[in-house]
């Protein structure tokens, strides 16, 4: 076996190393299934990262049969410079994530029940994983079902009653779409014969040229669309997050609003490309209907952000509106708008993790309270929390040099590829940045308004070194995207190239 | 449309489930309710695939008495998949289920907007 071909079966090792740890930390006491998971996140960190230089070496993507099946029966994986890209970028968040929120998890999980939460983690990082690598439409659907449940899990380990009736809630509309999803591919099935992607793109795209079941291929593709914009909390589909993100331990509302919602969006895209084909998708009107609600999720989701009190509630009100800006480049329904809608993920990944990992330090340090009145002063009560708060809004707001700016410039660039789009596009754009400037710079100002309160508590410098490690690393991340921006876009450019 | 409708009964039979069990999850109040649409809405699917994959006057591709032939064989896949499914299912309703208990011990009730109320009064209080 040569090197390359040995090369060839790190993407599989990623998701097996992740679901065996998972099975692994079951048995473990809290502190060894930390030491297991942290590892384990490393690892498939060093295996994207050589994954992605393989690729860009070799300049093409690669499949992997598993078993030992050739293409129409077997089960594949397929790995491009996208794929590794998404599982470097997601393996860094989510081990920043974690690192975050471990003095938290001590607090707010039963002691007994503290491996569990890495059980889940763990869980949830294979079939994040699998959703990005594989090429086979039924694979994905077990995948998001695992995904589905291992979040639902994250979210009421935390026993208070709040975190159980958001699961409920979080367990429904997931299950509504998953359920759309499934039937949605099993018509997909029925019409082409496959379930491997590639072989189905070219059954749609004869299908598509000779005008044959154009209705059952067109409900087909709705459903499949429809169901994943349930998962991933689209505009009118919303009404599970708040309270989910709101109400959970932080690490998993850091990895629920830049992970598992992305995930389904990355599979979304996934679909477009590889099983309907960007042509195909473009002649419906699919995109035109993700448009419309993408724009209305930026807008609503901002105003909900505006009356809210809850500083945790906003934040998560704030992931519907960012949620609405990747809908609205993928339906632009041009190549340069679905870079943007990519690059988006990525920055918003980055950005809204560190929001809610420093939220908890400030509110942590102004009585456990999360009334937005409360937060007076609590940037000069934990200094570390402060900065990044005050970066992570810049950057959501969209000011040069932090993440968020490129994404909305590429957002105004990719709009005018599309002259019926251009007008609401741009007018959007700005309504959606002066909404999100005006709660986000509130809620930095707020923090760094003196509480005129005399020797007040704060914490010490270095007193929680993994929190500060995470916050520094969220924002030197952010400082990479935002300034280093160029290698980036030519990353996802080739990447979307390998896709079609 | 007659014809093709009379031959696709069963595919017909399944949206109209799917239907069902669809708006029973999202609209129904009653915790257990919204499960068993959960399961009739899955199980459609079930039907739907089952049915696909079934061709009238073939049998299970297990060779037995020495029949190669393609055309004595039904497509195995479908089935596989529903195999698959009902896992899927299965795991998904023992964990709603769970979830409905840990509520009903906590609450006293089933009905998931009274329980969001009893949470909201409850932080009111404090």
């Amino acid at each position: 076996m040569t090197l390359n071909q040995f090369l060839q079966n790190l993407p599989f090792f990623s998701i097996m190393i992740a679901l065996i740890s998972g099975v692994v930390c079951s048995v473990l006491p809290g502190k060894a299934a930390r030491r297991v998971n942290a590892g384990v996140i490393i690892t498939v960190m060093i295996l994207s990262a050589i994954t992605l230089g393989y690729t860009l070496q070799t300049g093409t993507y690669f499949v992997y049969t598993m078993g030992h099946y050739p293409a129409p029966w077997g089960n594949e994986i397929r790995a491009g410079v996208l794929e590794a890209l998404t599982a470097l970028m997601f393996s860094v968040v989510m081990l920043l994530s974690m690192m975050g929120g471990y003095h938290k998890l001590d607090e707010e999980v039963e002691q007994t029940k503290v491996n569990y939460y890495y059980v889940l983690v763990n869980l949830l990082l294979t079939s994040l994983l699998a959703l990005i690598y594989t090429n086979d439409l039924f694979t994905a659907y077990v995948f998001v079902e695992i995904n589905t449940i291992a979040a639902c899990g994250l979210i009421m380990i935390r026993q208070i009653g709040r975190t159980i009736e958001a699961a409920v809630r979080y367990m429904i509309m997931n299950l509504l779409g998953s359920g759309l999803l499934l039937l949605g591919i099993c018509m997909m099935y029925g019409i082409t014969g496959h379930l491997l992607m590639s072989n189905i793109q070219e059954s749609v795209a004869a299908l598509a040229a000779s005008g044959e079941y154009h209705v059952p291929l067109l409900v087909s593709i709705a459903f499949m669309c429809v169901g994943l914009a349930i998962k991933s909390a689209l505009f009118p589909f919303h009404t599970w997050l708040p309270d989910a993100y709101g109400y959970s331990t932080i690490s998993s509302a850091a990895i629920l609003s830049s992970l598992v919602s992305k995930g389904y969006i990355f599979l979304l895209i996934k679909i477009i490309y590889r099983v309907v084909g960007f042509e195909v998708f473009q002649e419906t009107h699919i995109v035109n209907v993700f448009f419309v609600f993408g724009l209305a999720g930026m807008i609503f989701g901002s105003l909900s952000a505006i009356r809210e009190n809850d500083v945790r509630r906003m934040i998560a009100f704030s992931s519907i509106a960012q949620i609405g800006y990747i809908y609205m480049g993928i339906g632009l329904g041009t190549e340069v708008g679905m870079i943007a809608a990519v690059f988006h993920i990525f920055s918003h990944a980055v950005s809204k993790a560190l929001v809610f990992i420093s939220t908890i330090g400030l509110t942590d340090m102004s009585g456990y309270s999360r009334k937005f009145i409360r937060l007076t002063g609590a940037a000069y009560r934990n200094v570390i929390a402060g900065v990044g708060f005050t970066i992570a809004s810049l950057s959501m707001v969209g000011v040069p040099l932090f993440a968020g700016f490129i994404s909305k410039l590429l957002f105004a660039q990719a709009c005018v590829s599309n002259e019926g789009k251009l007008l609401p596009t741009m007018i959007v754009l700005a309504v959606s940045t002066i909404l999100n400037a005006i709660y986000y710079l509130k809620t930095v100002i707020r923090i760094y308004v003196p509480s005129g309160v005399k020797d007040e508590p704060r914490t010490v410098w270095g007193a929680n070194r993994c929190y500060t490690a995470a916050i520094i690393g969220f924002v030197v991340l952010n400082f990479t995207l935002g300034i280093f921006s160029q290698p980036f876009v030519d990353l996802i450019t080739e990447g979307l190239h390998m896709f079609a | 449309m007659g014809p093709n409708f009379a031959e696709n009964y069963m595919a017909a039979v399944a949206m109209v489930l799917f239907g069902i069990g669809f708006f029973n999850l999202l609209l129904q109040k009653n915790l257990i309710k919204k499960i068993i649409g959960l399961n009739i809405m899955d199980t459609a699917v079930y039907l739907f695939l089952a049915s696909m994959g079934y061709i009238e006057g073939r049998s299970a591709p297990i060779v037995t008495d020495g029949v190669t032939d393609v055309e004595a064989y039904i497509n195995p896949i479908p089935a596989g998949l529903v195999l698959t499914g009902i896992v899927v299912s299965v795991s998904v309703s023992a964990v709603m289920l769970s979830l409905t208990i840990r509520l009903y011990r906590r609450y006293h009730t089933l009905n998931l907007d009274e329980i969001t109320e009893i949470i909201k009064k409850g932080e009111e209080e404090k």
